[in-house]
């Protein structure tokens, strides 16, 4: 059986939530799999990071490097190539950092690639079957991926869902393997979206409005209704990228994680990138017209209903 | 012959004998001013061509009537009605003093000249109203001068990011203006004091006009005094005449020359558009190297005329819905900044004074143009018949031609591209409407079929889930007055209407070719629509097309005949207004079939808005506007809807889908739920069959 | 500077809902309108706009059937100076890493500095750009939303989870995968096409690469789509019915228990 290693990502030396979701993966993969932890960083909060991993899993290989401080896509993938043995499966959230490095170190490791899965079954010789989306999660496939010569997976987050199971994991300092980490991209700074008037992530309540409110006008309907229940009005990107509303406001993996009580998504379809920015399981409310809206899935109360007339009905009701 | 006073030709100035001063006056004044008019002229030759001679000819008599209409008879003036009789006396001064200035030209370089015909009785009674219209003059020319001054209109004001106010242009010719007149009366009245003292045969003087009253100032003057004024006066009055000649093409005053022309080549036909370039065939259009207007020498020649001719009155932009709700749009300085741009590239004398560089960016902005809904109103209300619809799609297509189209309109644009909607929903969803209309009446979707009249549907009524009642309710009327008619179906692609007013021409003329076939496949005899959009596109854009009709029309003629009759309106708390959608009033002149329709439905109430009929304010705009988003500080539905409030009404009843749309959603925006509703006439006078 | 655009042709799926076949080979595409992929038209841009400020030229190149000529003549008609087109039964069934090889082997026949690609496509997996980048060995970066030329090297912003930005210093040639919004792309008209209809647009197969048959196409593939399917539904929501007022009752009832309401 293939060797199985998941790549930790990590921030001020906390493991993220994905850690313990490729735990749950590679056991999927094969039940029996003692999947090897791979944390990159530098001092202090990159040994507090492998604390973390230890948690979850039996073997963390730890490589600290001043060139890996930041996750640098192309300097990762470097030591990965050199420390990942040949034939390994290597499992890496679908994220923004996943996205940039996984792809080329399929490529250099010689493994199949496959991206984005949001479901796994067990391997079958060396042949595992994925599920994936496609057409902006429009359709679901099957995929097959020959792992004879190893792959690099990309797991959606959020789509493996932690068993609790905790392990009291080995560090292994395998920084000496890593050899030359020069690279041709040079991380500089990251530029910190701008904060608005409001801080979302911190509301206990979100109205949040997508495409079905149509018209900048309209904002204020969604306004009207936060102020009556005492909430914090939100949005997608769609509405952000037509200016409607400011940046600061965006749920999505593209904008802010928001952890709130209650989620009232008026008009929001629902992708995965807007679901992507959603945290500690709120109580999601979906208003929608449209009745296959994916949000419905998600959502713990669906309402089928025109946002731009429901809503001021609801504000009038609770006003009153 | 013996003068009370000597004459200006028979006088001496530093031993020069007068008349050789007063016959290079005008030989100089008249060689520059032939000079200036063939320096402004220079740009209009340069420029693209316009209508040609034969189209021009062949609308004479029409040209004529505008002519008489709009420039000599000053219709749309008083509109504004204080601006509009300071402005008519003027003219009509400017027309009567016209020969009387020709006339004392003369006096200066022969003694005793009189202009052909002129020393008889009509001489005489030609004396007196050029004497009162001089002194009209002046009284008005003080007026005007006081409002510019004093009471300042906001409509003259000019937005600080469109340069400086005109004032200062103006004052000086109405002082120009005013400085005539007086020096014509003070020449005239100081020779009969004159004559008076030396017990003379005097000239009659009209009483109480301004020869008159100089006449009794100056009564008990000397004669040396006499003789200065009668001299100075002349000499002024020679050397302003000539100044203000050449003056008027320096700026907005040029419409004194330009207003005549301009009016006459006006636009004859309403609703159409002008080819992308005149006089080249259909095939040639695909060869052309750059289409509409990218840079100044895009313009045609008549664009420049009505840069010229602008007068800077501010009725366009007053009346723009753009403008009115802070759109970055304001019709006059399309005329304006075009007009200091062509001054600036053609100086009377020199190099060009400004870099060469395409308009958009420089002297207009994309916003700018992509913020007209081509309502119209500036065109209805411009007193000298400046045109802006054209200029602004032959911008549009430039900016189209250069990929400069904002995304909001790209997606639509290409969707009508691929699909024939703009949501690129699938064709064969095209006649779903039809399912849902209540009770029993059949629609035939033709798709190869064939109907006595054809419905053409068009986008919106298609496909939107509210307009869909629209067409529901058409077809209910066209069933119920025994009409056999059909649609299209997925053979109906959108009309175009709105695609050839963006400035994509090109995918215009596909969706016409398409349609057209399609529409003549059916065998139909007429085309009814109850989207004035597509009324407009079909009849106006569309060639050798069946008969088009608004569904306004059709019904209108059916009540006429008795073919259809409408049960009494219930309910008496409703008051009814009527709202003139743009492509049905100004564009198709449709204003009385839709209040005809209304008025047969008995015991409704129905007002007029204050802004109504050849003055509707637009909605919003349809078509691909509805996808548009502009910088404003209102909606133009919102205006109107407090517009209909002020009237006293609690319903608006459109005439399409748009407006419709626009309607309702403005009642939301304005928080008037319950006060005030919008409703189709369409399907008002569905709901009230019989 | 010599820039290549790989482009893809795919269904646009904006309006209009995406259903499978029966058998589950394939969704319904008989009612589909295909365009060229918004990531990749935002790169085309890109690459017209660094091309219009420091020279060079903008060449698209698409792995594909003869259908996708048309979206190489579109972004010609955008301004792109060249098209190529990579087309051969060979590169049927390819994965990912496939089409990767096949752009590989098209990019070493010329000299490019500069290689964009959308951030993705229509199957979301966001692989080409950086698999190329690695077989090439050329420095890569994803998602980027921003670049600016300094001489040999480009800075380059990549939009990362908060809306933040990832500013970076990457040396030419490189890979990029571009992410909407980095620019707007400007708009095709008819005549724009029409403009370019009669210009020839070669067509390289895996002879003219030097491509082994075998080493790309479904053969080689070592990902495959098994099937489309429709997933069962989880619980989904608590569906609320009845008159807008019940629904609004039962909400605020929901509502006050979840703490939503006080």
């Amino acid at each position: 059986m293939a060797q199985i290693f998941a790549y930790i990502a990590h921030k001020n030396g906390v493991v993220e939530d994905s850690a313990a979701e490729l735990a749950v993966a590679a056991k999927k993969i094969d039940a029996a799999a003692q999947p090897t932890a791979i944390v990159t960083g530098s001092g202090s909060t990159l040994d507090s990071a492998c604390q973390g991993a230890a948690k979850l899993y039996a073997q963390v290989w730890k490589l600290d490097n001043a060139a890996l401080a930041y996750p640098n896509g192309e300097v990762v993938r470097k030591a990965l190539a050199k420390i990942v043995p040949a034939g390994s499966i290597v499992l890496i959230p679908h994220d923004t950092f996943g996205m940039d490095m996984a792809p080329g170190l399929s490529i250099k490791l010689d493994a199949a690639y496959a991206a984005d899965i949001v479901g796994l079954d067990g391997l079958s010789g060396a042949t595992l079957k994925a599920v994936r989306q496609e057409f902006a999660g429009m359709a679901h496939t099957h995929v097959t991926i020959d792992t004879a010569k190893g792959a690099v997976l990309t797991l959606r987050p959020g789509s493996f869902q932690p068993d609790g199971s905790s392990a009291s994991g080995s560090v292994t300092d395998k920084s000496g393997d890593a050899g030359d980490l020069g690279a041709k991209r040079r991380f500089l700074q990251v530029v910190e979206a701008e904060t608005g008037d409001v801080d979302i992530t911190k509301a206990d309540v979100l109205v949040s409005v997508g495409r079905g409110i149509e018209d900048a006008e309209n904002i204020s309907i969604a306004q009207e209704l936060a102020e009556a229940m005492g909430a914090v009005v939100s949005c997608s990107r769609p509405i952000v990228d037509a200016k409607w509303l400011e940046k600061s406001r965006q749920v999505g993996t593209s904008g802010k994680t928001v952890k709130p009580k209650v989620y009232m998504a008026m008009g929001i379809s629902g992708s995965f990138q807007h679901l992507g920015g959603l945290k500690g399981s709120p109580f999601i409310v979906a208003v929608n017209k449209n009745p296959k809206a994916p949000i419905f899935q998600v959502a713990d109360v669906g309402i089928v209903e025109n946002i731009l007339e429901f809503m001021p009905a609801l504000t009038e009701k609770i006003g009153g | 012959m013996d003068f009370a006073l000597i004459p200006p030709a028979s006088g001496t100035f530093l031993f020069i004998p007068a008349w050789i001063i007063y016959t290079l006056i005008p030989v100089v004044g008249i060689t520059l001013f032939i000079y200036i008019i063939v320096m402004r002229l220079k740009p209009m030759v340069l420029a693209q061509p316009d209508m040609p001679m034969a189209d021009i000819l062949a609308n004479v008599p029409a040209r004529i009537i505008q002519v008489i209409k709009v420039w000599l008879l000053q219709w749309r003036h008083p509109r504004y009605m204080l601006a509009g009789v300071i402005h008519i006396l003027l003219f009509a001064g400017f027309l009567i003093l016209g020969l009387r200035s020709t006339e004392l030209m003369f006096v200066g370089i022969k003694t005793g000249f009189s202009l052909p015909g002129m020393d008889g009785t009509l001489g005489a009674i030609y004396n007196v109203i050029r004497s009162y219209a001089a002194t009209w003059v002046l009284v008005v020319a003080l007026m005007a001068m006081y409002r510019r001054l004093v009471t300042k209109p906001a409509r003259y004001a000019v937005p600080a990011k469109y340069g400086k106010p005109h004032t200062a242009e103006a004052v000086f010719v109405l002082g120009m203006i005013c400085t005539l007149v007086l020096m014509e009366g003070l020449f005239e009245g100081s020779l009969v004091a004159a004559q008076e003292q030396q017990g003379m045969h005097a000239h009659f003087l009209a009483p109480f006009t301004l020869a008159w009253f100089f006449q009794h100032i100056l009564a008990f003057a000397n004669k040396d005094t006499l003789q200065f004024f009668h001299s100075a006066s002349y000499f002024l009055h020679d050397i302003t005449f000539f100044t203000f000649l050449c003056f008027l093409p320096m700026g907005k005053h040029f419409h004194v020359i330009t207003s005549l022309f301009n009016v006459f080549l006006m636009r004859v036909r309403r609703g159409n558009i002008k080819p992308v370039k005149y006089g080249i065939t259909g095939e040639e259009l695909d060869n052309l190297k750059s289409f509409g207007v990218k840079n100044l020498e895009d313009f045609t020649w008549r664009h420049i005329l009505h840069f010229y001719s602008c007068v800077d009155c501010g009725r366009c932009s007053d009346n723009c819905p753009a403008n009115a709700v802070g759109r970055p749009l304001s019709p006059r300085f399309i005329s304006i900044k075009g007009r200091n741009l062509l001054f600036a590239t053609h100086p009377l004398h020199g190099e060009r004074k400004i870099e060469k560089q395409p308009l958009i960016g420089s002297t207009y902005e994309e916003d700018e143009i992509w913020s007209c809904t081509t309502c119209g109103a500036c065109e209805q209300e411009c007193p000298v018949g400046i045109e802006y619809i054209d200029k602004i799609v032959d911008l549009r297509r430039g900016m189209v031609d250069e990929g400069m189209v904002p995304q909001s309109l790209q997606k639509p644009l290409s969707a009508i591209g691929k699909r024939g909607n703009p949501w690129g929903k699938m064709e064969k969803k095209r006649s779903e409407w039809t399912k849902a209309i209540e009770g029993d009446v059949p629609v035939k979707v033709l798709e190869g079929d064939k109907a006595d009249v054809l419905f053409f549907v068009d986008s919106i009524t298609s496909f939107d889930d509210r307009m869909q009642k629209i067409g529901q309710a058409t077809a209910t009327l066209l069933h119920r007055a025994g009409v056999d008619f059909g649609i299209l179906g997925k053979d109906e692609k959108d009309s175009g209407h709105e695609v050839r007013r963006f400035g994509e021409e090109m995918l215009f003329q596909s969706l016409r070719e398409h349609n057209t076939e399609m529409i003549k496949e059916t065998g139909a005899t007429k085309i009814v629509t109850a989207d004035p959009h597509a009324l407009n596109a079909l009849k106006n854009d569309y060639e050798d097309l069946p008969p088009v009709e608004h569904i306004s029309q059709f019904l209108a003629r059916e009540v006429r005949k008795g073919a259809l009759q409408f049960k009494a309106n219930g309910d008496g708390q409703k008051v009814y207004t009527f709202h003139d959608p743009c492509y049905l009033g100004r564009h198709n002149a449709v204003y009385e079939d839709p209040r005809a329709v209304l008025d047969a439905i008995p015991g409704l109430k129905r007002v007029d808005m204050l802004r109504c009929k050849d003055r509707s304010f637009c909605c919003g705009g349809g078509g691909l506007m509805l996808f548009y988003e502009p910088e404003e500080e209102q909606r133009m539905g919102v205006l109107r809807v407090k517009m209909a409030a002020e009237a006293g009404a609690n319903v608006i009843v459109t005439a399409c889908p748009f407006c419709l749309v626009n309607m309702e959603d403005a009642i939301k925006v304005a928080g008037m739920e319950g006060k005030m509703e919008a409703i189709d006439l369409a399907e008002l006078a569905a709901q009230h069959l019989e | 500077m010599e820039i290549l655009v790989c482009v893809k042709r795919v269904p646009d799926t904006a309006e209009n809902e995406i259903t499978i076949k029966g058998d589950g080979t394939d969704i319904q595409r008989d009612d589909l309108v295909y365009s060229v992929n918004e990531w990749d038209n935002y790169a085309t841009e890109e690459a017209i706009q660094i091309r219009d400020k420091v020279g060079g030229a903008v060449t698209v190149v698409t792995v594909g059937d003869s259908e996708a000529e048309e979206i190489l003549r579109r972004q010609m008609a955008m301004g792109a100076d060249k098209g190529i087109l990579l087309a051969d039964d060979a590169f049927e069934g390819s994965d990912g890493r496939g089409i990767a090889s096949i752009l590989k082997a098209e990019i070493l026949k010329g000299k490019y500095d500069l290689i964009l690609t959308g951030a993705q496509a229509d199957d979301g997996a966001a692989q080409v750009g950086g698999m190329l980048a690695a077989m090439l060995d050329w420095p890569y970066a994803s998602l980027v939303n921003k670049i600016e030329i300094d001489g040999k090297k480009l800075k380059i912003g990549r939009e990362i989870e908060g809306g933040n930005q990832e500013m970076n210093e990457i040396e030419l040639p490189c890979v990029l995968s571009i992410q909407t919004g980095i620019n707007e792309p400007r708009y095709v008209g008819i005549r724009g096409i029409r403009k370019v209809a009669s210009v020839e647009i070669p067509s390289h197969g895996a002879g003219d690469l030097g491509i082994a048959a075998g080493s790309v196409g479904a053969a080689a593939a070592r990902v495959k789509r098994a099937d489309y399917f429709t997933p069962v539904m989880g619980k989904g929501a608590e569906m609320l019915e009845g008159s807008m007022e019940e629904k609004i009752d039962k909400l605020i009832e929901l509502l006050k228990a979840k703490g939503g309401l006080k």
